[in-house]
């Protein structure tokens, strides 16, 4: 076989094998579609499996259980010589990404999905040119554009060596200091996970709060959590330089007006992801993404080019695997003909920090935003026998409703578990649950899940474990 | 880039189907050139282009139905991003519709409460769930609401409030209020499939139109039709002379219909009440001072009533050039909303295509409408002689709730009078 000279025939075409590929993948194949896969990677799994979700909160699991260990002593747990072998923590947290990824590479396998190694690129209406692999093009009937986002930087990192998300979840060393550029969730995750591998910490960011999408009372909790663990934490801060010196990196950072220059062994730059919607070859295809770069799609995830779909951090809306894996899915069930929408009322948000935050359909600043009145209950975790017994009361839970017709709109939560309690909530919302669904629903004891029933009961202002206000 | 939202198209219309793109995706388009043709449930309507650029893309394609206010087109216009003014009627995408980009921010009043599973069925049964009578808590739908709404179980409801819900409820009027009325059934048809072949065809824009004020003007209106013949035979003498002086200028088609509208706007002069309208919610009857009559014309895409002006200022040759304007409009599919409203009386002549007779329905709000049948010639008695005289039947249908029987016979004599007799009409009307 020549290399590159090979032309495929598919009848779906995916190009990115995502959390939003893969899936859109497995679903078309299982409905009976011919399915071929260009992945530019190794490996299938796309940024989350490899550098992103999976391993950073493996490494967060890994502090949280050391944190856990070393806090335990008031329950009667000392653990003598607790101690971190970073060696071995990476080795984990890679078994656990190749295995996920072998997984996802198996499952792919068994339905018969073609996986093609390397770069596409739209070279016609129904064609892609394939860089780098065996197979030189793929003519397509249907295509989905998956192709994720990549990390975003500073002008002033551009031509020093520091640290992106990838590189700090590889846990090459455990800098003695740290300085995280970026108060949003992957700048506070990792923030808090290398704080609990024993960095000295420091957060600066640009604008006046961190994580801008959640609400400022849940953000709250976790900024007060983090000014003990950081070394600091400064917001309406603009690093305006960066210099690589023997023993790290000088950084100066401008802050009302004050211009100072520290020193620290590494520099994690977090500001964000770009969608990977250049050198695409979309103009081949009549699709002008925003300025932006997102592609504009309707609730079919249809873009304005027949037959081609975009999905995932590519499509309007957060960048989040599951966000992403639901719009795969959509995309395949309506390229098979079925009445699929992606009509989701509520994509839900998980920020792994110390303590975690969730929230899922609307918050109050966008409530407030459109001048929307809601009527908001809120459950404190102090007052739940499960958090007590746990030792994790820090943390609320709140239940946003429409005032008149008692619909659930959103749910915030910040605290122990939040990211596995948030489900419930989007279900709520997805299922146009009011504040009585919520109350009667039985809600077993003793739990942190307790604490979701308890916020709707404050909500209707008949609150049992708290004192009414 | 321009976001291109369809705009306002005039009171009432909340979407349109497309009919025909002038332009593809990476077409340049001029300033007002032609950009879409679209269909409401009232006219085609032409809209132009609102910047020069070049065509990022287009929402749908022919047969598709695109609501007011959501983006039609993407004009790449070389300015910074930017939507086009928000039209009167801004309503979230349509599920499933074609490249309605999918709404991220949330509308103040939020989607409609339904669970995910409802919404897929709502999509299967091609129902819009916005459109879904509600029975859950919350105003949230079930799964049988949308069973119920798609077999049109609640046709009985929707209509009304439909029809004007807002007046209704300021009537007071319950909005299920055609459910109580006795005897009236309202049960699925049934599967006519099981009785042989069948095609459907969504029930869409003008039909739907035209279905929605038949049933309201039937249900609402007492109707009572008057009939007679005109001797029209002095007329078409005058008429086919007139039409030789006439021949090549505008209006010079001189048609019958010309010659009627004049006489009835004379007699709506006469009789007021022919040129009124009952608000049953105000208890009021509105008389107009304005004489604006419509004429029923088929278009091939349906009924419409196109209206003409003042026909009590005009000239019957100008009235002839406005039905010639208007009819060959109407052929090209280019007649617009502003052409169909501010009508006060209706003629239906279908006397070309044939008829003895014929009851028109009422073009609600008006109070009546005359039907023309076919000029025939016809054994007549005139001074207890048998002659063959050319006869007009003309059917005048009206709202007995403001006119009565006695009312429609001075109207109908007074019409068969003026047409009797070209003079007459010349000096009276």
């Amino acid at each position: 076989m020549v290399m590159g000279s090979l032309r495929e025939q598919a009848e779906v075409a995916i190009i990115g094998a995502g959390p939003g590929g893969y899936v859109a993948a497995i679903r078309a194949a299982d409905l009976g579609r011919e399915v071929v896969l260009v992945e530019e990677r190794e490996k299938p799994g796309g940024v989350c499996l490899t550098e992103g979700c999976i391993p950073s909160k493996t490494i967060i699991g890994a502090v949280e259980l050391m944190e856990s260990a070393s806090q335990a002593k008031k329950m009667g747990l000392v653990y003598d010589g607790l101690r971190l072998d970073v060696d071995a923590l990476r080795q984990w947290t890679s078994s656990v990404v190749e295995n996920l990824t072998r997984g996802v590479a198996g499952l792919l396998e068994k339905r018969g999905v073609h996986v093609i190694r390397g770069r596409a690129r739209f070279d016609g209406r129904r064609s892609l040119a394939i860089e780098g692999g065996d197979v030189a093009g793929i003519d397509f009937r249907h295509c989905i554009v998956a192709t994720g986002s990549s990390i975003a930087s500073i002008p002033p990192a551009y031509d020093v060596p520091v640290w992106t998300s990838a590189d700090a979840l590889a846990l090459t060393c455990i800098p003695e200091t740290l300085l995280v550029v970026g108060g949003g969730y992957i700048g506070l995750e990792m923030g808090t996970a290398y704080a609990g591998l024993g960095s000295r910490v420091t957060m600066v960011e640009f604008s006046a709060r961190l994580l801008m999408g959640a609400d400022p009372d849940l953000v709250k909790v976790v900024v007060r959590a983090a000014q003990g663990r950081f070394a600091g934490l400064f917001v309406d801060s603009k690093v305006v330089g960066i210099r690589k010196t023997e023993a790290g990196f000088a950084v100066t950072v401008e802050h009302e007006g004050q211009s100072t220059v520290n020193e620290y062994e590494q520099v994690l730059v977090a500001v964000g992801r770009r969608p990977n919607t250049k050198d695409l070859g979309l103009e081949k295809i009549g699709v002008a993404p925003d300025g932006r770069g997102i592609i504009v799609v309707d609730e079919a995830m249809r873009t304005s080019a027949p037959d081609v779909y975009a999905i995932g951090d590519v499509a309007p809306g957060p960048m989040l695997a599951h966000k992403a894996s639901r719009e795969g899915k959509v995309a395949a069930e309506v390229i098979s003909g079925l009445p699929s929408a992606r009509d989701n009322r509520a994509v839900p948000a998980v920020v792994f920090t110390s303590p975690e935050i969730a929230w899922t359909g609307m918050t109050e600043r966008e409530a407030g935003e459109m001048g929307r009145p809601v009527a908001v209950g809120r459950f404190p975790l102090a007052a739940l026998g499960r958090a007590r017994a746990a030792g994790r009361t820090e943390g609320f839970v709140k239940v946003i409703t429409d005032p008149d017709s008692k619909l659930i709109l959103g749910v915030g939560m910040v605290g122990h578990a939040a990211s596995e309690l948030i489900s419930e909530a989007t279900l709520a919302i997805e299922m146009g649950a009011s504040l009585e669904d919520l109350l009667a629903t039985i809600h077993p004891h003793p739990t942190f899940s307790e604490a979701l029933g308890e916020a709707a009961e404050a909500a209707a202002g008949t609150p049992i474990h708290v004192s009414r206000s | 880039m321009y976001e291109f939202k369809l705009p306002d198209l005039g009171e009432g219309v909340h979407e349109a189907e497309i009919l025909e793109w002038h332009v593809s995706v990476g077409d340049t388009v001029e300033e007002d050139a032609p950009l879409v043709e679209v269909e409401t449930d009232k006219a085609a309507v032409t809209i132009p282009s609102p910047v020069r650029g070049r065509i990022a893309s287009l929402a749908g394609g022919a047969g598709d139905v695109i609501e007011v206010g959501s983006v039609i087109a993407v004009i790449e216009d070389g300015a910074a991003d930017r939507p086009s003014p928000p039209a009167d009627a801004t309503t979230p995408a349509a599920p499933g519709a074609p490249l309605v980009p999918r709404a991220e921010a949330r509308s103040p009043k939020g989607p409609v409460p339904a669970a995910p599973a409802t919404r897929r069925l709502a999509r299967e049964m091609g129902v819009r769930i916005e459109e879904v009578a509600p029975t859950g808590p919350a105003g949230r739908v079930t799964p049988d609401d949308v069973t119920r709404h798609a077999k049109g179980a609640k046709a009985a409801q929707a209509a009304p409030v439909a029809l004007d819900a807002g007046r209704l409820a300021q009537a007071g009027f319950a909005a299920h209020a055609a459910s109580a009325i006795p005897f009236l059934d309202m049960d699925p048809l049934p599967d006519f499939g099981e009785f042989g072949q069948v095609t459907i065809e969504p029930l869409r824009s003008i039909r739907r139109k035209v279905a929605h004020k038949m049933v309201t003007s039937m249900i609402l209106v007492p109707h009572v039709t008057h009939m007679d013949e005109a001797d029209v035979t002095d007329l078409e003498a005058f008429r086919r002379k007139a039409r030789e002086g006439h021949a090549g200028r505008p209006g010079g088609k001189l048609t019958l219909l010309a010659f009627v509208i004049k006489a009835v706007t004379a007699g709506l002069r006469a009789t007021p009440a022919f040129n009124a309208s009952l608000d049953p919610f105000k208890e009021e009857i509105v008389y107009k001072k304005y004489y604006n009559v419509g004429i029923a014309v088929d278009t091939g895409r349906g009924l419409v009533v196109p209206v003409i002006r003042g026909t009590d200022t005009k000239s019957i040759l100008a009235i002839s050039a406005d039905i010639e304007d208007l009819a060959s409009r109407g052929r090209e599919g280019r007649i617009e909303v502003a052409d169909l409203r501010g009508g006060t009386f209706t003629i239906t002549n279908v006397g070309p295509m044939g008829g003895t007779a014929l009851i028109p329905a009422i073009n609600y709000p008006e109070v009546a409408i005359l039907g023309m049948g076919k000029v025939q010639d016809k054994p007549v008695v005139r001074d207890g002689q048998i002659v063959i005289r050319k006869v007009l039947p003309l059917s005048l249908s009206f709202d007995h709730r403001i006119a009565d029987g006695a009312d429609a016979a001075r109207f109908v004599s007074e019409l068969v009078r003026l047409l009797g007799d070209p003079d007459t009409l010349f000096v009276e009307s």
